[in-house]
Parts: C-alpha cells; sequence; structure tokens
C-alpha cells in the first residue's frame, strides 16, 4: 500500500516537472521588426547575429514597414491591381533603397552613413542579412502586412530559413522566449 | 607576457566592429578542442565589456586579457 502511494506521488511529480519543463522560457530571440529604416533594421540584424553568438536561438518577425526591406530589387512580379503596383514603386524595394530614420536629408545622410560605415568596418545591411542566413537566423514576413501593400512572395530575397506567417506564429515563438524585442 | 599559455588558434579579428567579433570568435572556438586555448585580437574597444559577456554565456573562460595600445588580446579557454 505504502509502495503504491510513492508510486503514485512520484507520477505526479514528474507530470508536475513536464508541466514545468513546458512553460520554461528557451534560450531564444523573438524579434518584431516594425521599422523600415535603415538604422533600425541593422540594428535588428546586429542584434540577431549576436544572439546566434551568445548561444541563442533568433527567430524574426517582419511586419508593416519592415516587409519592404526584404523584397528582391531585382525581382519583378506582374499581376498586381493599382493599389498594389502604388504601394510597391513608392515603398523601398530591398536594402539598397531604405534610408536612415533621421539625417537622411534627401539621400545625402543615408549615402554619408553608408561610405562611414565602410570606412569604420561596420558590416553593411547586405553582409548582415547574408550573416544571419549563415547563423541561421529564422525570419517570417508577416502575411497581412504583405496582402496590404500588395507584396507577392516571389519578390521577396532567397532567404533560406524564411517563411510567410501570422501574428499566431509570432506569439507562439515569442511566448517561450527568453527575450523579446520590438523595434 | 603570455608565453606560459599554450595557444592553439590565433584569430585576428582587428579591425572589425561590432557584432563581429563576438560572432568570430563563437564560431572560431568550435575549431578548437574543448580545454584547448585561443587568442583573439581585437581593435574594438566594445570587445573588453563584449567577450566576457559573450564568454560567461556562453560557458567559455577567459584566462586573459591583455592590452597594448588599442589592440586587445584575449586569451579564451574553450570549456563547452
Amino acid at each position: 500500500m505504502d509502495m503504491q502511494n510513492i508510486e503514485n506521488q512520484l507520477g505526479d511529480l514528474k507530470s508536475q516537472i513536464e508541466a514545468v519543463d513546458k512553460k520554461t522560457a528557451e534560450n531564444k530571440l523573438a524579434m518584431i521588426v516594425f521599422s523600415g529604416d535603415l538604422d533600425k533594421v541593422l540594428a535588428s540584424f546586429v542584434i540577431a547575429t549576436g544572439a546566434v553568438a551568445m548561444g541563442m536561438d533568433v527567430v524574426m518577425f517582419f511586419t508593416f514597414w519592415g516587409t519592404s526591406v526584404l523584397r528582391d530589387k531585382k525581382k519583378n512580379v506582374g499581376g498586381k491591381d493599382v493599389m498594389g503596383k502604388m504601394f510597391g514603386t513608392m515603398l523601398p524595394k530591398g536594402t539598397s533603397d531604405v534610408k536612415l530614420s533621421k539625417m537622411n536629408m534627401g539621400g545625402m545622410g543615408t549615402t554619408m552613413m553608408k561610405s562611414l560605415m565602410k570606412k569604420k568596418n561596420v558590416a553593411s545591411l547586405e553582409e548582415m542579412i547574408s550573416l544571419a542566413e549563415e547563423l541561421g537566423v529564422r525570419i517570417y514576413v508577416c502575411e497581412m502586412s504583405m496582402d496590404l501593400m500588395g507584396f507577392k512572395r516571389e519578390e521577396f530575397i532567397d532567404y533560406k530559413g524564411m517563411d510567410f506567417a501570422g501574428v499566431a506564429t509570432f506569439l507562439q515563438e515569442a511566448q517561450n522566449s527568453k527575450v523579446q524585442l520590438f523595434i | 607576457m603570455s608565453d606560459d599559455i599554450q595557444v592553439a588558434k590565433v584569430f585576428d579579428l582587428k579591425g572589425l566592429a561590432c557584432p563581429m567579433p563576438v560572432v568570430k570568435i563563437s564560431k572560431g572556438i568550435k575549431e578548437v578542442e574543448v580545454g584547448q586555448i585561443v587568442e583573439a585580437l581585437t581593435t574594438d574597444p566594445g570587445s573588453l565589456s563584449d567577450f566576457p559577456a559573450w564568454a560567461k554565456t556562453s560557458g567559455n573562460e577567459i584566462v586573459k586579457t591583455e592590452q597594448e595600445d588599442k589592440l586587445i588580446k584575449f586569451f579564451i579557454k574553450r570549456l563547452t
């Protein structure tokens, strides 16, 4: 009878530990990249790649203005409606089009910053994105933003580990991440 | 000087800016065996606080740090 009791208690303990395990956050960084500004997107990738170096699993969720950064300048897709075409042309297409959030000065500031970055040996946004890919940083692109702005999957950059998803996917990732950021 | 430290591999990270030194060393340290020591050379002043932070988080040990003008030398023992 006593043995039975102990066994029952052990079983209870086991299921409790399993429940705690499920709730414990993983060593993971979940980041929302909302901004489409060069400086903020660059900072996002610096943090993302740094986090991988620190041994973390990293997932980035690109939404709203951020989605536009991941478009490929060389890729053109047809079949867009008038609004889609308008957004497509007016918003930056890819990393080479994105501007600083401050001191852009009609593009002059951004050009100056880029040459300064080169001089100071700071990696460019393009380099940071391919480094992130190499390091296994996962990227989700918000389907709703894409739909809103008329972006199509075919016009996004080739990035191993890029997927298209919605808010629930991000929240599921964020829920068990130790660190969450909104940029 | 650090003549007493047996260095298995040297990583020249001079001139690189954040986050590259930490990204490179985190990959590089895996090229040596656990217990071996690597030497990392940086010129990024931020690495003075970044390397200890990285070592602590990744479970490796900085056995020695040297500074000569702008050059910083880290001797890091791979523990994991």
